[in-house]
C-alpha cells in the first residue's frame, strides 16, 4: 500500500505576505472584540452537568432509610473493572440486605453498567464531579458514605424517550 | 504674500523657544530631577501593566477572559508578579560565569531605560523661572544618542546567552545578535528619510517640523514601513522572537534566569518596547503634536496645552503597543533564514534606494520652490507631493514586489516542471496502487 502524496498547487506568484498579514490581523481582532468569551468562571460558576453525566456513585434509600439494595450481587458481577465489593447478609424475616457494600472510585470507569443492571434501582451513578480526597482509602465509598450522597443522579437514558428513538 | 513664501528658503527646524528664556541653574538641576523621577516612575508602573495589558489581550484574542482574581479586572496582577519575582530564589547555575551572569541582566536593563531619556512626551511648559523642556534630557542629538544606546542591549543578551553555560541560551544570544545587527542597518537607513525632512536630528525638530507640515507617516510611507519592521526586529518582538523563541529555544538566552534576574530581562524588553514605540510616534506621527491644529505649536506654553500635549503623546503611544501585542497574538514566527534573507536582502536595499529616492524628491521639490508650509485647505503642498511619490511607492512595493518575493514562503519554491513532475509521480503512484488492490 502506497501512500498517495496530494500535490497542491502553491500560487506562489499571487501570495502576498502583506495581505495575508492583514487578513490575519482583521480575524484576530475580530475574536478580541468578540463578546462571548470561552472561559468559564469555575469555582464561582459551576458547570452544568448533562443529564446522562456518570460521576462518583450513590446508593438510593427507601422510606425507612435503608438502602434499597437487596445484595442480589449482580452489580459486582457485570462490573468490568472488578471495584464493587458486596458481602451479603440476610435478616430474620428473610429479606437479604448487603453486610458490606464498597466501591472503590480509583478502580471504577464510569460505565454506568451497576446502574442499568441494578433490579431495584439502588445503585447509581452521580451527575458529580468534585470528588478530591487526600488519601488513596478516601476513595473506597463505604456502604454509608454511599447513602449519605445527595447529588443528583444519571438519567441512563432520556425519560420522555426510554427506547432511545 | 504667496510669492514670498514661495521664494523663501527652506525653513530650518530648531527649537520651540528662545534658549535664552529656558530654566537654567539650580531650578534647571531640581526640575530634571523631577523628570528623571516622573518618567522613570512612569515609565517602571507602564512596563508592569504592559505585562498585564499583553496578557489581558493575548486572552481576548484567544476568546479567553485573562487574568480577573487579582484586584478589579486583574489590576493588581503585575504587583502579585512583581512581589513573587522579589521573593524567589535567586538561582546560580554551577557552569554559568557568576561576573557576566549578573552584569548581563542590567546591560540590557540600563539601556533599555536610559533611551527614553531624549524623546519629547508634550509641549514645553512655562514656569515662572523660564521654560522647561519636556524631556528628560534635551540633546540635540537626540536621534543619533538612541541608535547608539539602543544597539547597546545586545550586549546584554549575548552575555546572558554565554554566561549561562547553556546551549539553548548560546543560540538565542547568538540569533540576537545577528538579528539586532542586521535590522539596525535598515531602522536607522529608514531613519535617514526623516532626518532628510526635517534637516536636524534633535527630536524636538523632528517634532516640529511635522507641525509645520503635517506628520511624516504619509510623505514617507515606505520609510514608516521599514522603521516599523525594523522595530519589532530590534525589540525581539514575534514575529522576530529568535533570541526567545519559546518552543525552539525555552526561553533563549534568559532560560537559566530565575526570580528578579530574568524580570530584569522581562521589564527591559517591555521598555525597549515602549522606547520604540515612541520613536515611531516621534519620529512619524508628529510627536505630541495634536493633529489638525496649530494652537498646540505656539507659545503661550500653559499647563494645559502641556497636559493635553501629553495626552496625544500617550494615545499615540498606546496605540503602537497595541499594535506590538495584536501582531505578536497574530503572526507565527520566522524561520531564521526568512528572517535573515528579510532584512539582508529586502529592508536594506528597499532603505538604501528610498534615500536616494526620498533625497532626489526633496532636492526636487526644493528646487521647484515647493512650499513647505501648509498652504491650501490644511495641507502642506510638498508634505501631498512627496505623499502621492509614496503612496505609488506602495503599490509598487505591496502590490508587485510582495508576491511570494518579500517573504519566501514557509516551503521551498517549486517550479512549474517541478511541480508537473511531482504530480506525475503521484498519479503514477495511485495508479499502481489502484491495481494492487
Amino acid at each position: 500500500m502506497t501512500i498517495q502524496v496530494k500535490v497542491l498547487a502553491r500560487p506562489v506568484a499571487d501570495a502576498s505576505y502583506v495581505r495575508a498579514m492583514l487578513s490575519g490581523m482583521a480575524l484576530t481582532f475580530k475574536h478580541m472584540m468578540n463578546p462571548h468569551k470561552k472561559t468559564e468562571q469555575y469555582p464561582d460558576v459551576k458547570w452544568a452537568l448533562s443529564p446522562r453525566w456518570r460521576g462518583t456513585h450513590r446508593m438510593l434509600t427507601d422510606e425507612t432509610g435503608k438502602a434499597k439494595c437487596v445484595a442480589c450481587g449482580l452489580c459486582p458481577q457485570i462490573c468490568p473493572a472488578n471495584c464493587i465489593k458486596l458481602v451479603p447478609g440476610e435478616d430474620e424475616e428473610g429479606n437479604r440486605y448487603p453486610l458490606v457494600y464498597e466501591i472503590d472510585e480509583f478502580r471504577c470507569i464510569f460505565c454506568g453498567y451497576c446502574q442499568e443492571v441494578c433490579p431495584e434501582e439502588a445503585i447509581h451513578v452521580g451527575r458529580h464531579y468534585e470528588n478530591s480526597e487526600y488519601s488513596r482509602e478516601g476513595f473506597v465509598y463505604d456502604l454509608e458514605r454511599l447513602t449519605a450522597q445527595t447529588h443528583p443522579v444519571c438519567e441512563m437514558w432520556d425519560p420522555a424517550d426510554p427506547k432511545g428513538e | 504674500m504667496m510669492l514670498a513664501t514661495m521664494a523663501s528658503d527652506p525653513v530650518v527646524y530648531g527649537t520651540f523657544y528662545d534658549p535664552a528664556v529656558a530654566v537654567t541653574a539650580l531650578p534647571w538641576l531640581l526640575f530634571t530631577i523631577l523628570k528623571m523621577v516622573i518618567v522613570f516612575t512612569v515609565l517602571m508602573v507602564g512596563v508592569a501593566m504592559l505585562t498585564l495589558a499583553e496578557r489581558k489581550i493575548s486572552a481576548w484574542i484567544q476568546d479567553r477572559i485573562g487574568p480577573n482574581r487579582t484586584g478589579y479586572g486583574g489590576l493588581l496582577q503585575p504587583a502579585a508578579d512583581g512581589l513573587k519575582n522579589i521573593m524567589k530564589e535567586e538561582t546560580y547555575p554551577d557552569a554559568a560565569y557568576t561576573p557576566l551572569f549578573i552584569l548581563a541582566p542590567m546591560l540590557s536593563f540600563i539601556p533599555s531605560l536610559i533611551t527614553f531619556a531624549v524623546i519629547p512626551f508634550a509641549a514645553p511648559l512655562s514656569t515662572r523661572w523660564g521654560i522647561v523642556e519636556m524631556s528628560v534630557a534635551n540633546v540635540p542629538i537626540g536621534f543619533l544618542y538612541i541608535l547608539a544606546i539602543s544597539s547597546l542591549g545586545v550586549y546584554g543578551i549575548v552575555l546572558a546567552g554565554w554566561s549561562s553555560n547553556n546551549k539553548y541560551s548560546l543560540l538565542g544570544g547568538l540569533r540576537s545578535s545577528a538579528q539586532m545587527i542586521s535590522y539596525e542597518i535598515s531602522m536607522g537607513m529608514a531613519a535617514v528619510s526623516v532626518l532628510l525632512l526635517s534637516g536636524n536630528v534633535s527630536l524636538q525638530a523632528i517634532v516640529q517640523q511635522q507641525q509645520g507640515m503635517g506628520w511624516n507617516v504619509f510623505p514617507l510611507l515606505i520609510g514608516f514601513f521599514i522603521f516599523c519592521v525594523a522595530s519589532f526586529a530590534e525589540t525581539n518582538r514575534l514575529p522576530f522572537d529568535m533570541p526567545e523563541a519559546e518552543s525552539e529555544l525555552i526561553a533563549g538566552y534568559h532560560t537559566e534566569y530565575s526570580a528578579m534576574k530574568f524580570s530584569m530581562f522581562f521589564i527591559a524588553e517591555y521598555s525597549n518596547m515602549v522606547t520604540a514605540s515612541a520613536l515611531m510616534v516621534t519620529l512619524f506621527f508628529g510627536g505630541w503634536d495634536i493633529p489638525g491644529t496649530q494652537w498646540d505649536n505656539l507659545p503661550p506654553w500653559t499647563f494645559l496645552k502641556c497636559l493635553l500635549t501629553l495626552g496625544f503623546f500617550v494615545a499615540k503611544l498606546l496605540f503602537f503597543l497595541f499594535l506590538y501585542m495584536w501582531i505578536r497574538w497574530t503572526l507565527p514566527r520566522f524561520r531564521y533564514d526568512q528572517l535573515m534573507s528579510l532584512g539582508w536582502k529586502v529592508l536594506l536595499p528597499l532603505s538604501l534606494s528610498y534615500i536616494v529616492i526620498t533625497g532626489g524628491a526633496i532636492l526636487v521639490l526644493d528646487m521647484l520652490r515647493v512650499p513647505r508650509g501648509v498652504q491650501w485647505f490644511g495641507i502642506s503642498p510638498f508634505w501631498a507631493a512627496l505623499g502621492v511619490l509614496n503612496l505609488v511607492l506602495a503599490v509598487l512595493v505591496f502590490v508587485i514586489l510582495d508576491r511570494g518575493r518579500i517573504i519566501s514562503p514557509a516551503y521551498s519554491r517549486l517550479s512549474p516542471i517541478q511541480i508537473a513532475r511531482l504530480r506525475a509521480m503521484s498519479a503514477g503512484r495511485s495508479l499502481a496502487a489502484g491495481q494492487g488492490d
